[in-house]
């Protein structure tokens, strides 16, 4: 079963993302923010990330640079998923190292072509 | 609604697109013709079927026949038939024809142009083997409404999450305001029609590859029957057909044969009709047709 961390400081986005991702199949940690987010990954390296831009304390940006960095880091497919929708973010996103990216709002339709965008579904 | 309405409606669909509309699916009467009622200020459905039975106004004849056909699509959608176009349709066709240098490819139901956009981008993602190739993509549908959508190539960011892998999104869209615009390259690359799969469509010419997907599924089995059998007629004797996942041709064509490594992929088997309709598109009159001078130009990207 494929580990999919949720990094959003909404437990509202996180509830949704989780239903989304177990009905896909996935087993599911979550994060509130991109500090959390790095400690949850230094003790288990998931294998794929669903990640919001804008959090307190360390945004998903920032996090997708650090983790990347990290022993074994570039190993999960990170997806953001983001009310970030312009253009410009998106390609920094992607030269940062994202692998998909999705444009809240979304629906199971979505997420499940981006999972399987990036071979996990 | 009385049933001798919805027997009306059953029969005005069959005949005009072929739509086999079943008892179980007369809820979408009400829920798909209610908008079409107060566009035309009808007072409701029986009011509607009244003003068809006249037969005076065209523009609500279409509107129905509109409403009621099922557009719904996506890029990419179901991803395999697409994974099959470029690993193995594309390859075993630029050898095949690698003396012509020519490929025509038709979606047949194409409604708002995200499959063949997505058979184009496939196409510039290979450019460099294409150099010097005149492709065509035909996108065809029975309906105006969506095919002036599929023109615009106007998408919003709803529609172009649905299967675009997002590094396809950044280089062959630019985004204004809320909507995605699909780059003037791509949408050069695709001729839309109106056509209706019921009635003749041989003047379309030979195709080599046909997208004929999640359209039999709303006919019966005389339709389908015959649909196929004019499908295959389309088809060069070493083309290809590509159907929806929940339809077949088995029982009902045996012009075309299920490949075997590949569902939803069908080739010509040599029993039927396959190959033997008029060769020369040009002599067909696919000449009428709008095709971008010098077929595809292949695109820039970015």
């Amino acid at each position: 079963m494929k580990h999919c961390l949720i990094v959003d400081d909404s437990a509202v986005i996180r509830k949704v993302a989780r239903r989304i991702l177990e009905g896909l199949s996935f087993r599911t940690s979550e994060a509130e923010d991109g500090e959390q987010a790095l400690q949850r990954c230094r003790s288990e390296m998931p294998d794929a990330v669903l990640l919001d831009w804008n959090m307190p304390v360390m945004d998903g940006y920032s996090f997708l640079k650090a983790l990347r960095e990290l022993p074994g880091g570039e190993a999960p497919k990170v997806v953001f998923c983001t009310t970030e929708n312009d253009v410009g973010n998106i390609a920094r996103a992607m030269r940062a190292g994202a692998d998909e990216y999705i444009m809240k709002p979304f629906d199971k339709e979505i997420m499940t072509a981006k999972m399987q965008e990036v071979g996990l579904v | 609604m009385l049933d001798a309405d919805f027997d009306y409606l059953r029969n005005y669909l069959k005949e005009r697109s072929g739509l086999s509309l079943s008892a179980e699916k007369r809820y979408l009467v009400d829920s798909r013709l209610g908008p079409i009622c107060r566009r035309f200020s009808l007072t409701g459905v029986p009011d509607l079927v009244t003003k068809l039975r006249q037969g005076r106004d065209r523009a609500l004849e279409t509107a129905v026949v509109e409403a009621m056909t099922t557009n719904e699509t996506f890029f990419f959608r179901d991803k395999t038939p697409f994974d099959i176009f470029r690993e193995t349709i594309l390859p075993q066709m630029l050898s095949a024809r690698a003396g012509k240098r020519k490929l025509r490819i038709w979606c047949a139901a194409a409604s708002s142009g995200q499959e063949p956009y997505s058979l184009a981008m496939i196409l510039d993602e290979a450019r460099a083997k294409l150099s010097g190739w005149q492709i065509e993509i035909i996108a065809t549908d029975i309906a105006a409404e969506v095919l002036e959508k599929a023109k615009a190539g106007v998408y919003t960011q709803f529609e172009v999450q649905r299967g675009l892998p997002i590094q396809m999104l950044l280089k062959y869209f630019q985004q204004k305001g809320d909507a995605w615009h699909i780059s003037p390259a791509i949408k050069s690359m695709v001729t839309f029609k109106q056509m209706n799969l019921i009635k003749d469509f041989s003047q379309l010419g030979q195709f080599d590859v046909i997208y004929c997907r999640n359209v039999l599924i709303y006919f019966d089995q005389p339709t389908k029957t015959d649909v196929l059998r004019r499908l295959s007629s389309a088809l060069a004797p070493d083309g290809v057909v590509l159907l929806g996942a929940a339809e077949t041709v088995i029982g009902l064509s045996d012009a075309l044969a299920p490949h075997p490594a590949h569902r939803g992929l069908y080739v010509a088997s040599g029993k039927g009709a396959a190959g033997r309709g008029t060769a020369d598109p040009a002599a067909a009159g696919a000449d009428k047709i709008r095709v971008p001078s010098g077929g595809l130009r292949i695109a820039a990207g970015g």
